[in-house]
């Protein structure tokens, strides 16, 4: 088994400026794990915290249950994958794979061996020689995974690597990473601000924002219970409806909003009197108004998208709906510029404090 | 087209011609002479055509003495500004920009500095330690106003340089000083070679500075002044033949290397 | 210096700042505060060295406020260095902008190659042949007799000769700065003046000019240091009612044997030239990063 990564009350900060601040989670060793959130969130900055790139100037991080304290990069049982990839340009294919071997003293033949090895590996075999100037964008990719594989880490660190790459590239590597990191069991920590590529491939997935931690979760539990207003926004798409608490009772509390009384669910800790959200998924409302809780909206226009369409209306008080409708339905959607109701079940809603 | 412009067009390629004329025509009456028999170099009159200026040349053992001469205050150059220029480069470039604007002027004084002043300076300087002039301040003096070129050159291709390469080789497990030797140092080869490509051809060419720490020791330059007083000869313009000749093709192969940089560097980009 | 060990490691850090150190200390500063070290003593003998006359004062420079010939030297050495550096500018600013914005990048690369080969032959040989060329019985006064310009041979050796050979030494200097500079000059600007009905003459003073100031700034700064501190253009072309100031601080350390009195005036050519430098810089409103490109 692959070693975990543990963050115990982790801060960063540059100067005046707080990057990161008291971010606590625990990484199992073997994992598949995602840290999501828009860029300048500190993703990065707790990426180059596990390599050692940067010291943390409050809390500490164990990898292996041993404190990464003072520890450079070069001392430490990750390899890391860089966004730009960085590739060494001047080196031919194979000394790049090898290059941490070679930092380890290995023979020449035996750094050969293991880079054709791992060339075998990411297809690429015979490329050893040629140089990465002359190699493909997904071709690049695999040697920067292969270069950090060769060291056997324990926990391999990916900056966004996928980003340069274009759409159909971008989904292909995604099943090659994951293949990759399930065959070898590697620790992954993988950063991304694309919720769907962090949804798809992870285990599990922390969620930052503004330098705070927000939630950690398996991608089900993100998208179903979101324990924060950003995390119900940021992870797939949402429709929010303002309103106050009035009752709560086993875990649903009743809003009252300018739409009416609506029920869901009870998230993070709120009361009685609590000014709030209520976030209900397009795919959770049902056209017709069957359901516990009743919207009335315009339908503006709907767009087909293939699997569903999704319709754009917009509520009573002004705010914009968005509900999706599956294809197979799509004959009895409501037509466009009436007036329909959508109705959703208590369980698909969620209640969070505003703001 | 107007007059005016025509006028215009005219004067512009006369002008032209004229600049080019007189860049080379220096150049090409100072190897003509090399073939002339007057024994004074000259075009005009022309009195003959021979060769016996080069066997002269050939024969003069004090001339080979200062190219030797030359060559060896060429070569120490190059082993002392090349290490010192790289350094202070790297220096440069890993300080905080607050810092290095006072180390920067101090860096690049030397090219502002009169060149006589550089050697009368340090004349002065290591007379108080007992040392006189010679071979040895020659490389000294020069070296101090060479290392800021090759410095200059060596921080251009630094600033292209990707440092996340440096982390990447970091996280992979090497040493600092590996990084140094494998990444940093192969990345920088070209502007090395082409720094100490410069920095032969500044020493051979100086002349201002070597004047007043040349002590008894006589470099190339200072041997062909000389002999403008002592009595010259087309055997002097043999030399600048042969010399004119060596330094096209430097110049030549100067921007080869240069040019094929630039594609690398684009290339990389 | 912090980043520096952080980058590096303590050997190879460590190493570096012992470079840089001798380089700056040892062979920047060290030299220079000598220098000034020597202007300031008076030229003793050996024995009285560090005896009671060996005090600090000012009088080998003020001995060359006092002097007329000297004076009048350094003088003559500061205006005809700035025209030098002034008629470099003339001979080279309608090449840079022609190299600049009208030539195809294939003319201007040969020109610059071509530019670039008497360049990396040394000044030396480049005044040389200007020796050759200007010589009483040389070809320049045969052509000029044969053609019926001149109807007696002319000594161009002096004022004339030096003018001809530093304009030559120093052309890239001047010429490749101001051509980085336009370069950078969006086309369309010259276009839009002209649309606008400005004359050539305008378009130069009002748009190519202001843009290229920094390039000017810095050609004219070096072609200026440079010529105030040439040896061998006047010691080669010069006659004796031409001479540089130069040659009379190398008489100081050669012949007439008083170091002190030579550092003086060395410093004082080394102060001017540093005055001359900053303040052009600072009014043109240029920065010694730009300078060094």
């Amino acid at each position: 088994m692959s070693h975990s990564v543990e963050l115990q009350a982790v801060g960063m900060s540059f100067g005046a400026t707080r990057a990161v601040g008291d971010v606590n989670f625990t990484v199992n060793g073997g994992e598949f794990f995602s840290i999501l959130g828009p860029s300048g969130c500190g993703k990065t900055t707790i990426l180059r915290m596990i390599a050692g790139f940067l010291q943390p100037t409050e809390g500490r991080i164990l990898i292996g249950g041993k404190d990464m304290q003072g520890l450079g990069p070069n001392q430490r049982p990750t390899a890391m994958i860089f966004q730009s990839l960085a590739l060494f340009p001047l080196m031919p294919v194979w000394e790049n794979i090898a290059f941490g071997l070679e930092a380890r003293g290995a023979s020449k033949a035996e750094r050969r061996k293991k880079a054709d090895e791992l060339l075998k590996l990411i297809a690429l075999e015979g490329y050893g020689d040629r140089m990465p100037g002359e190699l493909s964008g997904g071709q690049r990719q695999r040697v920067a995974i292969a270069r950090a594989l060769a060291v056997e880490p324990q926990v391999l660190l990916l900056d966004e690597p996928l980003s340069a790459l274009d759409l159909k590239l971008r989904q292909h590597m995604r099943a090659e990473l994951r293949a990759l990191q399930k065959r070898t069991g590697v620790t992954f920590i993988y950063i991304t601000h694309d919720q769907s590529e962090a949804l798809a491939m992870s285990d599990r997935i922390a969620v930052m924002s503004a330098g705070v931690l927000q939630q950690v979760g398996t991608p089900r539990e993100l998208y179903d219970n979101p324990a924060t207003p950003f995390v119900a926004t940021f992870v797939g798409e949402n429709n929010a409806i303002a309103g106050k608490v009035t009752t709560i009772a086993d875990g649903i509390a009743a809003v009252e909003t300018p739409l009416g009384s609506l029920r869901g669910r009870a998230n993070g800790g709120i009361k009685a009197g609590d000014k709030v959200k209520l976030y209900v998924r397009p795919e959770a409302l049902v056209s017709g108004g069957a359901g516990e809780n009743v919207l009335t909206s315009t339908v503006d226009r709907i767009d087909f998208e293939g699997a569903f369409g999704l319709a754009y209306g917009r509520l009573q008080d002004g705010s914009q709906l968005i509900a999706s409708i599956p294809s197979t339905d799509l004959a009895n959607a409501p037509a466009t510029g009436s007036q329909a109701s959508f109705g959703f079940a208590t369980q698909h809603a969620v209640v969070l404090p505003d703001g | 087209m107007s007059a005016a412009d025509r006028i215009a067009r005219w004067v512009f390629r006369f002008y032209m011609v004229a600049f080019f004329v007189y860049l080379f025509m220096p150049l090409v009456v100072m190897s003509a002479a090399t073939f002339n028999t007057s024994r004074f170099p000259t075009v005009t009159p022309w009195q003959g055509t021979t060769l016996q200026w080069f066997s002269e040349l050939w024969a003069d053992a004090a001339m080979w003495q200062a190219v030797w001469t030359s060559v060896v205050v060429a070569f120490f150059v190059v082993i002392v500004s090349l290490p010192i220029g790289t350094a202070a480069a790297l220096m440069l470039t890993s300080l905080h920009a607050r810092a290095r604007g006072l180390l920067y002027a101090l860096m690049v004084s030397p090219l502002l500095t009169p060149g006589v002043v550089i050697g009368i300076s340090t004349l002065v300087l290591w007379r108080q330690l007992n040392v006189g002039g010679g071979t040895f301040l020659i490389v000294v003096a020069q070296s101090s106003f060479i290392i800021c070129y090759v410095m200059l050159m060596v921080a251009a291709r630094l600033q292209r340089f990707d440092r996340t390469q440096e982390e990447a080789a970091l996280g992979l497990g090497a040493s600092k000083f590996m990084v140094f030797r494998r990444i940093l140092l192969p990345y920088l080869k070209p502007s090395l070679i082409a720094a100490a490509f410069l920095a032969v051809l500044q020493s051979v060419e100086n002349y201002n500075t070597t004047l007043f720490v040349r002590g008894f020791d006589t470099p190339l330059t200072v041997f062909i002044a000389t002999k403008v007083r002592t009595g010259l000869t087309p055997a002097v313009n043999a030399l600048a033949l042969i010399l004119i000749t060596i330094t096209v093709l430097g110049a030549v192969t100067y921007e080869i290397l240069r040019r094929r940089n630039a594609a690398a560097a684009r290339e990389a980009e | 210096m912090a980043s520096l060990y952080q980058r590096f490691g303590g050997g190879l850090a460590t190493i570096f700042i012992a470079l840089v150190f001798l380089w700056l200390a040892g062979m920047v500063l060290a030299p220079n505060v000598m220098m000034i070290d020597y202007a300031l003593r008076p030229n003793l003998p050996p024995a009285q060295i560090g005896g009671p006359n060996d005090v600090y004062s000012l009088d080998n420079i003020l001995y060359l406020a006092n002097e007329a010939v000297h004076r009048s030297i350094f003088f003559k050495t500061i205006w005809a260095s700035a025209f030098v550096a002034f008629i470099t500018f003339v001979v080279c600013y309608p090449l840079a902008f022609w190299l600049a914005q009208r030539a195809t990048p294939g003319q201007t690369a040969i020109a610059i190659l071509a530019l670039t080969i008497p360049f990396w032959i040394n000044e030396v040989l480049r005044t040389l042949a200007w020796y050759i060329i200007l010589a009483f019985r040389g070809p320049l006064n045969a052509v000029l007799l044969n053609m019926g310009i001149i109807e007696a041979p002319v000594r161009w050796y002096g004022n004339i000769g030096v003018l001809a050979g530093m304009v030559y030494a120093y052309i890239l200097f001047m010429l490749f700065p101001i051509y980085n500079s336009i370069e950078s000059l969006d086309k369309s600007q010259i276009e839009a003046a002209r649309d606008l009905g400005a004359s050539t003459w305008r378009i130069h003073w009002r748009v190519v000019m202001p843009h290229a100031k920094a390039g000017i700034a810095t050609g004219c700064v070096f072609t200026f240091m440079l010529a105030a501190g040439s040896y061998v253009a006047p010691a080669l072309l010069g006659a004796p009612g031409s001479r540089w100031f130069t040659e009379v601080i190398y008489n100081w350390f050669f012949e007439g044997g008083d170091w002190n009195r030579g550092a003086a005036y060395a410093l004082v050519l080394l102060v001017l030239c540093l005055v001359v430098v900053l303040a052009t810089l600072k009014i043109a409103r240029v920065s010694l990063t730009d300078v060094a490109k």
